[in-house]
């Protein structure tokens, strides 16, 4: 091991070009991770923010809040299946807002609801919203007053909830009749009755597991379909296909990780058979030797990790702030545990051509 | 007792019609501090009886004792454990390794063979004065002559204090004047320290400084003779 360390240190030509190598994969993974949190996240967290644990859709809307109608009858049908703790209405539109000294419309995702949740206090009084800080960035200000889609119903921002946005539109919390009041004018086919949502919020009593909930709503109240939170985050449009899509990419990078670190000690390893052939004639064994390999391969990726982490951090800086990337701990912490155990897999391949040298090959000049 | 004892040892490479025998029921017995040089052309199984003597390879036939241990039957795990304890050797060209300095290269030695620290240092920095390399023990291979670092082969092959050590053509690639030094050395240091040795060498030169000759052809072994 200490033999390791020091061809490392005092031979580092070739094992910078594979940490080079490493840290720009390092790079890439933590975008690739950075771009895939920041596109999930912004595009669920008004469902995330969610304190009820299942929604109930209409079977009709697929699972699309905005198709999705539920009348009071149904919502008292939900609230009487065994289970149900409370139910809470809930609706969306989506609408461009005329903001004062801005010349474009901005896009907002305007939510009708009656409780508050994780991120949101409880509603305002008609004609008040909370407005998401990130449209601070597009010139929200607090006090001003917003003007809603082509009707232009005015609405007054009087506070600020963060981490609401839905499908990367930032959030406007409105009570059930300032939301009633928004759709009714701009968008009249969708316009409800009084009391009735796109959808309900649903506590399960404590103990009782939300999928379970779910079915039980759905085997009870006709006309319905009942998700668990985490299901209807899956079903919003794209998500999913974001998920896999970036998935698919990440593991991918990783496997090219693999295989960089797979080749280079590959090559290291023939360049040496003379080497361990010596080795092994003097009394080293494979494991030894092969414990020298993982050690370097360590070291290579540790290195790798923490100069591609300063460089992608220092990268985000410069990213456009429209680009949603966030670079969470979590995701760092997994793509690091993902590269190492990837460097140490693939050095470990060259531990069969290791135990494969003979130590006899170090006598009669072969 | 003999350093090493071969009795009757055959070694047989492949099967068959295509067998090859490398050694041919040889017979060898090297007293404790006796130094015996190995000579033959090539191809007559001198690197075979070399490597078999010191634990590299297994014999198809006969018995192998160094010192107290019988070691045909060893496994692979058996046969590393006992050369990294009991078994010196010098190679052809050193074989160093490159990016050590020279009483690296023997702590390593010691390393394998379980000595460390201090001590190990002190027995390293000891060989390696004795061997006229006090001003040389910071330098890697790189940064020494051919006959510098011959001698801190031979410093590693004896830095665990073996019962027999082994010397692949250790003057092949260094000229004659150098060739003599090196043998010089490896006798002093062999008798000095009442090692048993072997020297398989092509160079007829060199045999002089052996207590023993002996010739190989084809795999067998010719009666031994003084040198």
């Amino acid at each position: 091991m200490k033999t390791a360390w020091k061809e490392l240190t005092r031979r580092p030509g070739p094992f910078i070009t594979a940490g080079g190598a490493l840290t720009l994969i390092t790079m890439l993974l933590l975008l690739l991770g950075g771009l895939l949190d920041g596109l999930y996240l912004s595009a669920t967290a008004a469902i995330r923010a969610q304190s009820a644990s299942a929604i109930v859709f209409s079977t009709d809307a697929r699972d699309d809040l905005i198709r999705s109608h539920i009348d009071p009858a149904t919502r008292a049908q939900i609230a009487a299946v065994p289970g149900v703790e409370s139910t809470s209405g809930f609706g969306l539109t989506l609408v461009g807002a005329q903001v004062p000294s801005v010349t474009d419309p901005v896009p907002v995702a305007v939510f009708g609801y009656e409780a508050a949740n994780a991120q949101v206090p409880a509603p305002l009084p008609t004609g008040q919203v909370y407005a998401d800080t990130s449209l601070r960035a597009q010139g929200v200000r607090f006090g001003q007053t917003l003007l809603l889609g082509q009707a232009k119903t005015p609405v007054a921002v009087k506070g600020w909830v963060s981490d609401t946005s839905y499908l990367f539109q930032g959030g406007l919390w409105a009570n059930a009749g300032t939301w009633q009041q928004v759709l009714a004018a701009n968008r009249p086919d969708q316009a409800l009755a009084p009391g009735s949502f796109q959808a309900i919020l649903v506590t399960p009593h404590q103990g009782l597991s939300p999928q379970r909930v779910a079915q039980q709503i759905d085997a009870a109240v006709l006309g319905v379909n009942a998700l668990t939170k985490e299901q209807a985050i899956m079903a919003l449009p794209g998500v999913s296909q974001q998920k896999s899509t970036f998935a698919s990419i990440i593991n991918t990078t990783f496997l090219v990780a693999g295989l960089v670190v797979a080749l280079f000690f590959a090559l290291v390893t023939l360049e040496r058979v003379g080497l361990f052939g010596v080795l092994k004639a003097i009394g080293a064994n494979s494991r030894t030797l092969a414990a020298g390999l993982a050690l370097q391969a360590l070291l290579i990726a540790t290195g790798a990790l923490a100069l591609g982490g300063v460089l992608t951090v220092g990268f985000s800086f410069i990213v456009p702030s429209t680009v949603p990337l966030q670079l969470l701990p979590g995701r760092a912490a997994v793509t690091a545990v993902g590269l190492v155990l990837t460097a140490l897999v693939g050095s470990a391949i060259s531990f069969r051509r290791i135990v494969r040298i003979d130590p006899a090959s170090a006598v009669g000049g072969s | 007792m003999s350093a090493l004892t071969m009795e009757e040892v055959r070694k047989v490479y492949g099967s068959g019609e295509t067998a090859v025998v490398a050694l041919d029921h040889a017979t060898l017995s090297v007293g404790d501090d006796e130094m015996v040089a190995l000579v033959g052309p090539s191809g007559s199984g001198k690197t075979t009886l070399l490597s078999i003597a010191g634990g590299l390879l297994s014999p198809s036939e006969g018995e192998v004792h160094v010192g107290p241990h019988e070691i045909t039957q060893y496994d692979r795990r058996e046969l590393t454990r006992f050369r990294r304890e009991f078994i010196g050797f010098v190679f052809q060209g050193a074989n160093l390794v490159p990016f050590l300095t020279a009483k690296e290269n023997l702590l390593v030695a010691a390393d394998l063979a379980g000595r460390k620290g201090r001590t190990a240092e002190r027995r390293a920095e000891s060989l390696l004065e004795g061997l006229g390399l006090a001003d040389r023990m910071g330098n890697q291979p790189g940064a020494l002559s051919g006959g510098e670092r011959q001698r801190v082969a031979i410093g590693r092959a004896l830095v665990n204090e073996p019962e027999l050590v082994l010397f692949d053509e250790p003057t092949s690639a260094l000229d004659t004047k150098i060739g003599e030094q090196v043998m010089d050395l490896i006798r002093t240091e062999v008798k000095g320290r009442e090692t048993a040795a072997i020297v398989v060498t092509h160079d007829s030169r060199m045999t002089h400084f052996a207590d023993r000759v002996v010739e190989i052809t084809d795999g067998r072994l010719k009666a031994p003779g003084p040198a």
